[in-house]
């Protein structure tokens, strides 16, 4: 009887210990829960969602302290998305934060810049281009469209242009197919 | 001897509605609308201003990418404007065109060929197909000098010649075949001696016996040299057998797996009109700058031998056509080609046929019954309408496990639909979404790093401006105290005589001082408590 106990808790003992050498040996790094938010939202660093940008908004929403409806870039596509990671329910945009439009960029308008560098540092993606009293550009390719260079401007040299669509990156429209009634019916 | 793959439809021809008579050459345009993107790859450069005069054959745009190809001026004239302009594509965007408005004299710049070309090397020979600009002309139009150029660790062991023509109406490479087989033997023996394959097969579908004999006979004329080996195959003609993949494993019986190029397995597959393109680049010293285009859907058609960039409107009054608002005009055949919106639209070199038919009644879509036909006739063995139901759904993810990327969007599928879903479509629009978001995650990704370095340069900015502050802070105390020392030195430079003189005194004293500190301290500690 007690050779039993003995064999039992001694088994038990050892692979007890077997699983947590494993347990510790193979772990698995999965991503924290804020960097898969974080991955879902679109960057733009705007700071429409009262966040100072997107991973502080991800931390407030892993946090439960934001909902995931406050991102007016990303729209109904990410609030989807969120929405399947974190297993909750589809809502739709807060329009206080915004509304969902289409993709922009700024544009400096180079014969009134006057080089004050305040879109410079207001920019959160380093995407403006200059120096004191030079003039300012923005460079295309990396600006987030997230206007946060718009307020600082004492000379309001700059707008926001939608991108227009090219050939590369149109995409074709959902099938327009019409609501069907059999005959009959 | 041939493999048959599975699906396919076998669809009335119409083919000879245009094959039966000699193809005939369509007179110069007034104006002629040159897109600068005619190919797969990266957006060529107008080397030419408005305003210049070119001549026929001249260089208009060019790209420093590999990946792209030279776009040339098809007549002689003036360059009026470098606009945005239709072209065909199922956007009906615009995009930069070259407009050239022609003088009729077809004054051609100095060009010259050689038909001794085993004397250049293999890179030279690719270098002069890339600069005449030459595509794939069977549809996909990827630059030629590319797919001229394997990976260095694949040999090439087959190249197939793609005559197979499997689209209803479509008879420019039947006619081409029938009348040109010499100069694509020679243009398949170039490309046969770039690539070092000892082996070719010409695959051609079995409803061109004509195009086959004469190959056949130019076979036995034309001289070759002699290690090549080349067989001729006829292929059943099912629809699309003229599919890259598909017309390989009809030839070869290889399967090409998915996401993998016919390259990786040793084969190469051009069509019948590129060799044609190859020989006249290199023994003639021609840019692709002219096509054969299939004109066809009424009662007789042709095949016209059309410059590049001439209007489809100059196109169909030339062989009297004339679409109403009962017609549908398409670029390309009935099952894979693209609906044109107007007649303005330039020819490019990817269109190998202007289809003007009577509109076909509307047909209501209805919904899915789960006959499952278009599983049965998908010639890569997809599952329509499990990628349909997925794509209806938006659910990119699991469309893509079951191969949406595969699907050559033949057709098919919604040909047989009793329901006439417009199934292409929707597999369209799912690929053209997950590109969409896969460009919408890297701009995200370069987004979230600038920001991340934005913050880290803030952060590096702040830590410099302080450690600026310190070092400034501790030099102004150094000189401080040290102007505080140099005084002390100099006033104890002044004491030094008596100093000296109290030492000595106090050393014979008993030190009463130092006591009397001991016992006050304590004192001290509690009147500061």
């Amino acid at each position: 009887m007690l050779n039993v106990l003995f064999v039992l808790s001694g088994l038990t003992l050892a692979f007890g210990m077997l699983l947590g050498y494993a347990a510790v040996r193979f772990k698995v790094e999965s991503s924290p829960i804020v960097e898969q938010i974080d991955a879902l939202l679109p960057q733009t660093q705007c700071g429409q969602c009262n966040y100072a940008g997107c991973h502080p908004y991800a931390q407030a929403i892993a946090k439960n302290e934001a909902d995931i409806n406050q991102c007016p870039p990303g729209g109904e596509a990410t609030i989807q998305a969120l929405a399947e990671l974190l297993d909750r329910e589809i809502i739709p945009l807060n329009e206080e934060h915004g509304r969902h439009d289409l993709p922009k960029v700024a544009i400096i308008d180079e014969q009134t810049c006057i080089g004050c560098t305040l879109c410079i540092q207001a920019c959160p993606v380093d995407a403006i281009l200059g120096a004191a009293k030079q003039m300012h550009t923005v460079i295309t390719n990396e600006c987030t469209g997230c206007e946060l260079c718009l307020p600082p401007c004492p000379v309001d040299c700059i707008r926001m242009e939608t991108t227009t669509e090219d050939i590369e990156d149109w995409r074709w429209p959902y099938p327009n197919t019409y609501t069907t009634t059999l005959p009959g019916s | 001897m041939h493999t048959m793959w599975s699906g396919g439809l076998k669809l009335k021809g119409y083919k000879t509605i245009s094959n039966q008579q000699k193809s005939i050459t369509a007179p110069i345009p007034n104006t002629l609308i040159i897109p600068l993107q005619q190919h797969i790859g990266q957006l060529t450069h107008p080397v030419v201003q408005v305003g210049d005069k070119v001549k026929k054959g001249q260089c208009i745009a060019q790209s420093k990418h590999f990946i792209s190809a030279a776009v040339h001026a098809s007549s002689s004239g003036t360059v009026t404007a470098i606009e945005n302009h239709p072209v065909a594509h199922p956007s009906q965007l615009a995009t930069p065109c070259i407009i050239i408005k022609t003088d009729g004299k077809e004054e051609w710049i100095t060009h010259h060929g050689t038909s001794n070309y085993q004397q250049l090397s293999r890179a030279e020979l690719r270098d002069r197909i890339g600069k005449a600009g030459i595509v794939g002309l069977g549809g996909a139009v990827f630059p030629t000098q590319v797919k001229l150029t394997p990976p260095s660790d694949t040999r090439i062991t087959t190249l197939i010649l793609n005559g197979a023509e499997c689209e209803p109406y479509i008879t420019c490479d039947d006619r081409l075949m029938r009348e040109q087989a010499s100069e694509i033997l020679q243009g398949m023996a170039i490309i046969a001696y770039i690539l070092k394959v000892p082996h070719v097969i010409i695959g051609i579908e079995d409803n061109k016996p004509q195009a086959y004999q004469t190959l056949q006979h130019a076979l036995s004329q034309t001289a070759l040299f002699p290690q090549l080996n080349v067989e001729i195959i006829q292929v059943p003609t099912i629809y699309p057998a003229g599919g890259e993949k598909q017309l390989i494993y009809t030839l070869t019986g290889k399967k090409i797996p998915s996401y993998e190029l016919p390259a990786q397995q040793g084969i190469v597959c051009h069509n019948v009109a590129t060799c044609f393109s190859v020989y006249e680049a290199i023994v003639k010293g021609i840019p692709l700058i002219s096509r054969l285009v299939t004109v066809t859907g009424q009662k007789q058609g042709f095949n016209v031998r059309t410059l590049i960039g001439t209007p489809i409107q100059d196109l169909l009054d030339y062989v009297a056509y004339h679409p109403t608002i009962k017609h549908t005009l398409i670029m390309g055949g009935p099952m894979m080609g693209t609906a044109l919106s107007n007649t303005r639209i330039p020819i490019v070199k990817a269109s190998n046929c202007i289809l003007l038919q009577d509109t076909p009644p509307f047909e209501q879509t209805m919904p899915c019954i789960r006959c499952a036909q278009c599983s049965h006739v998908c010639p890569v063995n997809l599952l329509p309408q499990q990628l349909y139901w997925y794509a209806r759904s938006k659910e990119f993810d699991k469309i893509q496990d079951i191969h949406l990327f595969d699907c050559i969007e033949c057709g098919c599928c919604s040909y047989v639909c009793p329901s006439h879903i417009p199934l292409v479509h929707y597999y369209r629009y799912a690929k053209t979404e997950i590109w969409n978001k896969e460009k919408q995650k890297q701009k995200a990704d370069l987004a979230r790093t600038r920001h991340e370095f934005h913050l880290f340069r803030l952060e590096r900015e702040k830590k410099e401006k302080a450690e600026r502050h310190k070092k400034k802070k501790t030099t102004l105390n150094k000189t401080k105290t040290d102007a505080i020392q140099a005084a002390l030195q100099r006033t104890k430079a002044k004491k030094q005589p008596t100093n000296n003189s109290d030492k000595n005194t106090m050393q014979n004293d008993p030190n009463p001082t130092d006591s009397h500190s001991q016992v006050s301290t304590p004192d001290k500690d509690k009147s500061l408590l």
